[in-house]
């Protein structure tokens, strides 16, 4: 494809003048970075508001941005499904009950919490899978900006990804996690400003929600679904037959809701580590909540884009280009929707804005996984495993190392994705099988305190385990046996590969959550009740935050935010 | 940590809002037809202008406040 987006002067000068200031907030923080917990853990002294739109930002990857806006084209506004079923409620969750573990164990990652709660172990366990896990997630990151530049601009592939691997290796390894968090907070303003006005233009051009609406009627019915599939969120959700996603409540309120969502916002290190950087208990209880108040307005920043694309595509202004223009039949390439938006409506200037705002958001995706890379492999491997008892002063420097070997990995990843699509298709695969059961590992150990390290361990591995049995007997209707499932034999199908990866969770969840009950009944207690307190609820004295406004006392912003979450599926149920 | 963020992010959307306003009013009117006839250049522009000033008066009274304190 011929390039797309022709960048101004301004445009550039706009980019480089962002790059200058990610730089120099690393080179500032430099002086700061005295130990291992300012490096790894910003010396717990970061404001609730900055760790808040940290925690939403690491988040807020390129693909999510671009991967929602697809969405929303492809199934409309069920895609608010992954916002206000499939996030908010496990980070209220997550600021209620779980932040007080986390914060107040004083462990300095989601790892180490396992070890202290459970075992060795477990811990290395999930410290292996989860260091092997980031480090890959931020090569493909890398590469989808490459790969995406050079379809857009015609940048040089090789050239893209040096340049922002070196840009995201100098400004973590001056300021560590520290640097992370300001530029993913400094990210979230470009996000916003930059994508709002796209809002704005595209909203004024389809001429209102209702004309848009209406618009959308026909997108759903040559699909061959009710009119409103595309504008209602919950009224087709009876059966996987009504909708574009192919899901059901059932299968969309447990898979995704409850299994994949707690499992993610809870228990990720990625995005727990921004909560554990706030400088108090209540601060770090809040992070989450400040998060998810933008969290639920997102969808109408990156999912109504889409949703306008597909109507204006409908009605004949065919700006979306296709996956394979010689074989039409492959369909829309639904990934270029927000790039074709900001080609069509940003003059030079703003474009430059929108445009930096994408190149950020990739960035600051790779460097959340950098950032979580380093201190697990640093904490939870090196001082576990290789060298314990060293000197802070030594721990500091291997984190530095530790964040250059990450970013040559991803580099490294970066290149077998542009290789061999399979590989990275493959990984994404185990890596839902591994991530999978493990709320239920945490869920128990949070609240059970008879759940034994035995337990955990052997629940998480059959809980893994029974995630890639379920997919070796479970298919999606048109897929061929392979990676795509049913590679056992084809017992179970399913109308969409979503609703099979929603069921293979549920059955990994499940899977775990009574193994873990069966080997700790059979197991013995390994810590006792006084090395329990702080980890486990029972055995915990609960925090205090009646001497708080309202306004920070997180079950009351929690259960606000929950209600607002409501109203909201209620206006477009 | 005595690292104020609102003050790079105030400093930076001050810069872009300026140059984006200023840029806006020199452009050639054809090049909004883009935008729907908006010259959204000078009207965004302003927006993070003022978002940006906004940043930098908080952070300059937190400091001062501190400075006092």
């Amino acid at each position: 494809m011929p390039q797309t987006l022709n960048l101004a002067g301004i445009d550039y000068a706009i980019l480089i003048i962002y790059f200058v200031f990610v730089l120099s907030i690393g080179w500032a923080l430099k002086r700061y970075m005295k130990g291992s917990t300012e490096f790894f853990l910003s010396g717990r002294s970061i404001p609730a508001w900055v760790t808040g739109l940290a925690f939403l930002s690491a988040n807020l990857g390129a693909q999510e941005v671009i991967g929602m806006a697809a969405s929303g084209a492809k199934y409309g506004i069920m895609t608010s499904h992954f916002y206000w079923v499939g996030a908010i409620p496990a980070m209220v969750f997550l600021a209620i009950f779980m932040m007080p573990f986390y914060y107040g164990s004083k462990a300095r990652s989601v790892p180490e919490y396992l070890k202290m709660r459970f075992d060795e172990k477990t811990r290395g366990l999930n410290a292996i899978s989860f260091a092997v896990m980031t480090v890959f997630s931020s090569g493909i990151s890398l590469h989808a900006l490459a790969q995406l530049m050079e379809t857009l601009i015609g940048w040089n592939y090789n050239w893209c990804i040096v340049i922002s691997a070196t840009i995201v290796l100098v400004y973590i390894v001056f300021g560590g996690l520290t640097s992370a968090i300001y530029n993913e907070v400094l990210q979230f303003f470009m996000i916003v400003l930059g994508f709002a006005p796209l809002v704005f233009l595209a909203l004024k051009d389809v001429g209102g929600w209702s004309a848009l609406k209406a618009k959308l009627i026909p997108v759903a019915t040559n699909a061959g679904f009710a009119p409103g599939t595309f504008t209602e969120s919950w009224s087709h959700m009876g059966s996987s037959l009504e909708n574009p996603l192919g899901v059901g409540w059932f299968g969309m309120v447990m898979g995704l809701g409850f299994v994949l969502s707690f499992g993610y916002w809870c228990t990720d290190f990625l995005v727990v580590q921004r909560a554990m950087a706030a400088n108090s208990m209540s601060a770090a209880r809040r992070t989450p909540l400040i998060a998810a108040i933008p969290k639920m307005l997102f969808p109408a920043l990156v999912i109504l884009p889409g949703m306008i694309a597909i109507a204006l595509y409908q009605s004949g202004d065919h700006f979306l280009p296709m996956v394979d223009a010689a074989n039409p039949a492959k369909g829309l390439n639904y990934n270029l929707t927000i790039p074709m938006m900001l080609a069509k409506y940003f003059p030079a200037g703003l474009l430059g804005i929108g445009f930096t705002a994408l190149m950020a958001s990739f960035m600051s995706g790779m460097a959340g996984n950098v950032t979580a890379f380093n201190t697990v492999s640093t904490y939870d491997i090196y001082q576990s495993y290789i060298s314990p008892n060293k000197t802070d002063r030594h721990y500091l420097t291997v984190g530095r190392v530790m964040t250059v070997l990450g970013i040559g990995i991803s580099v490294g990843c970066a290149y077998l994705a542009a290789q061999f699509n399979n590989i990275m298709d493959m990984l994404q695969l185990v890596f839902g099988f591994v991530n999978a059961p493990l709320f239920a590992t945490f869920l128990l150990g949070m609240f059970w305190r008879r759940a034994t390290g035995h337990g955990a361990f052997w629940g998480l591995l059959s809980g893994t385990a029974g995630a890639a049995i379920f997919h070796g007997l479970a298919l999606t209707q048109g897929d061929v046996p392979g990676i795509k499932g049913g590679w056992i034999a084809q017992k179970i199908s399913f109308h969409s590969e979503m609703g099979q990866n929603f069921w293979m969770a549920i059955v990994a969840w499940t899977t775990c959550f009574v193994m873990t009950i069966v080997v700790s009944l059979a197991t013995e207690k390994n810590k006792t009740d006084a090395e329990l307190a702080g980890l486990v609820y029972s055995l915990t004295p609960k925090p205090k935050a009646e001497d708080e406004p309202w306004y920070k006392r997180p079950v009351t912003v929690g259960v606000l935010v929950l209600l607002a979450t409501l109203v909201l599926n209620l206006i477009f149920w | 940590m005595n690292f104020d963020l609102r003050l790079p992010i105030g400093m930076m959307f001050t810069l872009f809002g300026a140059m984006l306003a200023i840029y806006g009013l020199m452009s050639d009117p054809a090049a909004f037809k883009k935008s729907l006839g908006i010259n959204i250049d000078l009207g965004w522009g302003v927006v993070m202008l003022v978002f940006g000033v906004l940043m930098l008066i908080f952070a300059l009274r937190a400091r001062k406040a501190r400075d006092r304190g």
